[in-house]
């Protein structure tokens, strides 16, 4: 049985493979299966600041893609926002969760809980495994939408020694965010827009039942 | 099909030789694609602005060809060659299933590059192929099942070689796999469930289908080249129902102090160190067989490509064991150490086993001697310089980037430290690249049956 190949297949193929599964991937599903999983409909009901005042700042772009700002067009741009932000892989570079070690939490916020990733804009997670650029998800509110578009634009422009590349296709003929740019900035400014000022992670808390 | 139809009843030359160029032809274009991208981080890309070339999405095509382009033909070619003389049966269908194999999966990674360029990849890391191919992917893993199962399956022999537990291990777990981590996330587990199994997938994509299958063929072909017997049969025992046990356990170490549960965690860890201790026993078994053959190393360039990878294989996993501690995991995770980690394992391992196989195999599928010897000297130092160097710059840079951020220095002030070592690793890149280009040159010219001056070639 250990010597053949109907034994590799079973015992170590089959067998061991389910056994990896359940312990590693199902169990820690599991344990945090009670919170619900909010549908973007559900959190766009909360319309960050940031996302008004992109109507402001941009009015004709922002009504041509966006219309007026509200919890429709919040989640059209998340979704969006989330998109662009996977097919320019920005989260090979930009971490999203915030480790208890290494003066993480000095540098970016609260610690991410479990609970924080139950949503709909988390299939797949986008946890990332390398930082060459901080960690994105306290980022909200934390700088001006301007500086994200001046930012997209050329990174160079704003910090200096930044290693990131120019998207000039999130911006129109006249150097404004279009759809995407607006997107994006959206979405990077609702990433952690759940944590209260004094640095409460609010939302997901009272969902979990103080998890 | 004269081609098919050769002095060799048990082996198709043809298939060996088309997928071998397949996966030669990626990973030359993959190597390009990790150079253009090293690019970027000395703001020199020399794309900038061009959307389809967006170093993003370049950096995706880089990890996906390797796995799928390169890893992928080269070890199906080694399979195609290893597993009828095994057996002692053919491949369930050369003409069909073998044509059909070779043409989808081919055509199926060009359109992973060309989907990943328009901007359709999908967010699972080193499954960044877009959503609409996956199941296509999957179909294409089942038929290579049927393939190579059939053979390993209507073979009789009471207790069977060790490679073919390998190669019956890698079919079963890659299909598994690849289901496991591209649609599990993506449509049924979110949150820190589904980055659980992400971390399964990434980490099952190196031990589950390329570990076993590198370490299947090098069961077959390190015994035949040294002409004798693998050391000790109870270690290969060992070594593989460790692996079997051991290696699917680790995949969460690649998101410790994450908002996964901690048991997960601290079960990764153990695991992984269990798994090191394992891969110490088939690396002191690979070597006792060595004994007495050392002079192989000098002159018979396979048997150096295969031990050079050896030696890499066991630096990268004893790293693993402390690497994969909390306490290291403190300063060098979202480091470039894993990166320069990851290098050496995907190309200083797996790569030098495939460059050991080509140089093996090269010359009986095309029935001419090796163009030159002197060329396959100056691709061995070349890349072995290369990917030392990029090991220890991307090491090293790893340690002050760690040591800066938790320091709570400025986030710049890792980027600017981190120049030297980019630039260092880019150095490396132009060398594994250089390598890269003189070997086509090689293969290129033997299989046109030319000769050249330094002939002597070995094995």
């Amino acid at each position: 049985m250990f010597e053949n190949v109907r034994g590799a297949f079973l015992i170590g193929g089959l067998l061991f493979f389910a056994l990896s599964v359940a312990v590693m991937g199902w169990l820690p599903s599991l344990m945090v299966a009670q919170v619900k999983v909010e549908t973007v409909e559900e959190i766009s009901q909360t319309v960050i600041p940031e996302f008004e005042e992109l109507a402001e700042r941009y009015p004709e772009q922002f009504q041509m893609h966006f219309g007026v700002p509200g919890p429709e067009s919040f989640a059209e741009a998340l979704r969006l926002g989330r998109d662009t932000y996977i097919a320019e892989a920005c989260w090979h570079c930009h971490s999203q969760f915030v480790r208890p070690v290494s003066n993480e939490a000095q540098r970016y916020g609260p610690v991410s809980l479990a609970a924080e990733y139950q949503n709909e804009l988390n299939y797949p997670p986008l946890f990332g495994t390398r930082r060459v650029g901080p960690d994105l998800s306290r980022e909200a509110g934390v700088r001006s939408n301007d500086w994200h578009a001046a930012h997209f634009f050329d990174p160079p422009s704003v910090v200096p020694t930044s290693v990131m590349p120019a998207f000039p296709w999130f911006f129109d003929e006249n150097k404004k965010p279009n759809k995407k740019g607006l997107a994006v900035i959206t979405y990077v400014q609702w990433l952690g827009s759940w944590i209260d000022p004094t640095g409460q992670i609010r939302r997901p808390v009272e969902a979990a039942g103080g998890q | 099909m004269t081609e098919l139809s050769n002095d060799k009843p048990f082996v198709s030359h043809w298939l060996v030789k088309a997928h071998l160029v397949a996966g030669f032809v990626w990973f030359l274009t993959a190597i390009s694609a990790g150079m253009l991208f090293a690019f970027q981080f000395h703001q020199a890309y020399p794309l900038a602005g061009l959307e389809f070339f967006s170093p993003g999405r370049v950096r995706m095509v880089h990890t996906q060809l390797v796995a799928y382009g390169f890893i992928a033909n080269c070890f199906v070619a080694g399979l195609y060659w290893a597993v009828p003389r095994l057996t002692g049966v053919r491949v369930a269908s050369e003409r069909f299933l073998g044509r059909t194999i070779l043409y989808v999966w081919n055509l199926l990674v060009l359109a992973t590059v060309l989907m990943i360029l328009a901007g359709h990849a999908q967010a699972v890391e080193w499954g960044e192929t877009p959503v609409v191919l996956d199941p296509l992917f999957l179909l294409g893993l089942v038929l290579a099942v049927i393939q190579f199962g059939t053979p390993l399956f209507k073979c009789r022999d009471k207790s069977q070689y060790v490679s073919m537990w390998y190669f019956t291990g890698a079919l079963a777990w890659t299909g598994l796999v690849y289901f496991m981590g591209n649609f599990f996330p993506q449509y049924w587990v979110p949150g820190t469930g589904g980055a659980a199994l992400i971390g399964l997938y990434i980490h099952d994509l190196v031990g589950l289908f390329v570990t076993p299958l590198g370490w299947g063929l090098m069961y077959y072909f390190v015994p035949i080249l040294l002409k004798k017997p693998v050391w000790s049969h109870a270690l290969s025992l060992v070594g593989f129902w460790g692996l079997a046990f051991f290696y699917p356990l680790n995949g969460v170490h690649h998101f410790l102090y994450s908002p996964i549960p901690m048991y997960a965690q601290y079960g990764a860890v153990a695991s992984t160190i269990a798994v090191e201790i394992v891969v110490t026993t088939v690396i002191v078994n690979f070597f006792a067989t060595l004994r007495g053959r050392g002079d192989h190393l000098r002159h018979n360039l396979p048997i150096r490509w295969f031990y050079v990878g050896m030696i890499f294989y066991f630096i990268t996993c004893l790293q693993c064991a402390f690497q994969v501690t909390l306490t290291f995991q403190k300063i060098i995770h979202f480091t470039d150490w894993v990166v320069g980690h990851s290098h050496l394992v995907m190309f200083g391992v797996f790569g030098f086993w495939i460059f050991g196989m080509i140089q093996y195999l090269w010359p009986r599928v095309t029935n001419n001697e090796w163009y030159s010897r002197r060329e396959s000297e100056w691709s061995f130092w070349l890349m072995t310089t290369g990917i030392i160097i990029m090991f220890l710059a991307l090491v090293m840079g790893g340690l002050v980037q760690g040591f800066l951020w938790s320091d709570l220095a400025p986030f710049e002030r890792s980027i600017t430290a981190s120049i030297p070592f980019w630039m260092s690793r880019a150095v490396a890149g132009i060398l594994i690249i250089g390598g890269a280009i003189i070997m086509a040159h090689n293969m290129w010219m033997t299989a046109r049956g030319r000769k050249g001056v330094a002939g002597a070639t070995a094995a």
